[in-house]
């Protein structure tokens, strides 16, 4: 799972109000390389909740990004752009698990998949 | 591939190869998990029809939702690949032994999703509304009894409910809540499904519609149809960028006459 995708998740138990962002609990963090495209990270900026990534960031290992929300220019520095796009992309969390900053509960990430499937009563 | 020679004296070499689409040989399998089939190959069929209108879209965010063993999102990631500008893709299956297997398609073409297992597109929903450029569905559309709906591994593949409508019409306004402005969805239905009334129902919510493909097997009458939102500032039409103004009406007849065609033949058998 790459933080793109918790950047996207929210958890999905019924009643929760404050699902976001998941905590990260990390058991096994891979890198993989992934091509630099600068148009998609542009693309992706104003989109992505910023603190959540510098903090899932941090919590896997890689504590090079700012942590205060960036001003926009900053998309004109490629040496930003490189980080971003490393936090962003490369990081896996492959082992470990996500939980509800709500009511705690779990969601197990197995195989770098994370598993959001709800019990029946949290539907 | 063909070599050709301009003006200038230099040469241009035109890749003639036909698009790469995933490869059977290559497809990951489970015991519960749906293997690609001629509803598969229609969807894709689909794809391929519209490659160039795919990579002209540039699309950012994809997304399959049910990708079963993998073929459908590894073909569109293939499709769209490029080296400077692939876009971001997400597959989902409420299935764990489906994620696991479309992970081991992906890779073994050597292309990423990022996967998750949830039931259609649940946990996304929130962050993601809005931002899905290109949507791809084959959803259980086989008409079952209610009660087989929702039970898990294989059958979530195929169970449909009364009509087979039972999830397509959770889905729908689902991907209504995460299309982006230029967003697409193409998704997959049987005859029996009534999909002249699911274009209906679309409309109503600001989509135009059109069939890609039709099929039809001895079993079944497969159609993969593509909607796209009508906005005031989208082209209308940029779908194809084709549809002027006064066609859209024309379109609608089209689609009203293919779709009652069909759907009066499936009632005759």
């Amino acid at each position: 799972m790459r933080l793109l995708t918790h950047n996207m998740l929210s958890s999905n138990i019924k009643g929760v109000i404050n699902g976001f962002p998941l905590r990260i609990e990390v058991e096994k963090v891979i890198e993989k390389q992934v091509d630099f495209n600068p148009d998609f990270l542009k693309n992706m900026f104003s989109k992505i909740d910023w603190k959540a990534l510098a903090d899932a960031s941090k919590i896997m290992g890689y504590a090079e990004l700012p942590e205060e929300v960036p001003d926009a220019s900053v998309l004109d520095s490629d040496e930003f752009l490189q980080k971003f796009h490393h936090a962003l992309l490369e990081l896996h969390l492959e082992e470990g698990a996500l939980v509800c900053p709500e009511t705690g509960r779990r969601f197990p990430v197995n195989k770098g998949i994370p598993n959001m499937l709800l019990h029946e009563d949290e539907v | 591939m063909s070599v050709i020679w301009d003006a200038k004296g230099s040469f241009k070499i035109f890749d003639d190869m036909p698009p790469r689409i995933a490869q059977i040989r290559l497809v990951s399998s489970h015991p519960q998990v749906y293997a690609p089939c001629d509803d598969s190959y229609a969807l894709v069929d689909a794809l391929l029809a519209d490659r160039k209108k795919l990579i002209d879209h540039h699309p950012t965010i994809c997304m399959e939702v049910g990708s079963g063993s993998g073929y459908v999102i590894t073909s569109l990631a293939l499709i769209l690949k490029s080296e400077s500008n692939s876009p971001h893709f997400f597959a989902t299956d409420v299935n764990p032994h489906a994620t696991l297997v479309t992970r081991d398609t992906l890779e073994a073409h050597e292309v990423h999703a990022e996967l998750l297992t949830t039931n259609i597109t649940s946990g996304l929903e929130k962050r993601l509304a809005g931002m899905v450029d290109v949507m791809v569905v084959n959803p259980p559309y086989v008409p079952t009894p209610e009660e087989e709906v929702g039970n898990g591994g294989l059958s979530a593949a195929w169970a449909g409910g009364e009509n087979g409508r039972a999830v397509i019409d959770k889905i729908l306004p689902v991907a209504d809540n995460l299309l982006s402005e230029k967003g697409w969805l193409y998704m997959l239905f049987l005859a029996a499904n009534d999909p002249l009334q699911i274009c209906l129902e679309m409309r109503d919510r600001g989509y135009g519609s059109k069939i890609v493909v039709q099929r039809s097997t001895e079993e079944e009458t497969l159609h993969v149809i593509k909607f796209w939102r009508e906005s005031e500032n989208q082209m209308e039409g940029s779908e194809g960028g084709s549809t002027p103004k006064s066609g859209s009406q024309k379109g609608w007849n089209y689609i009203f006459s293919q779709l009652s065609r069909l759907t009066f033949r499936e009632t005759r058998q």
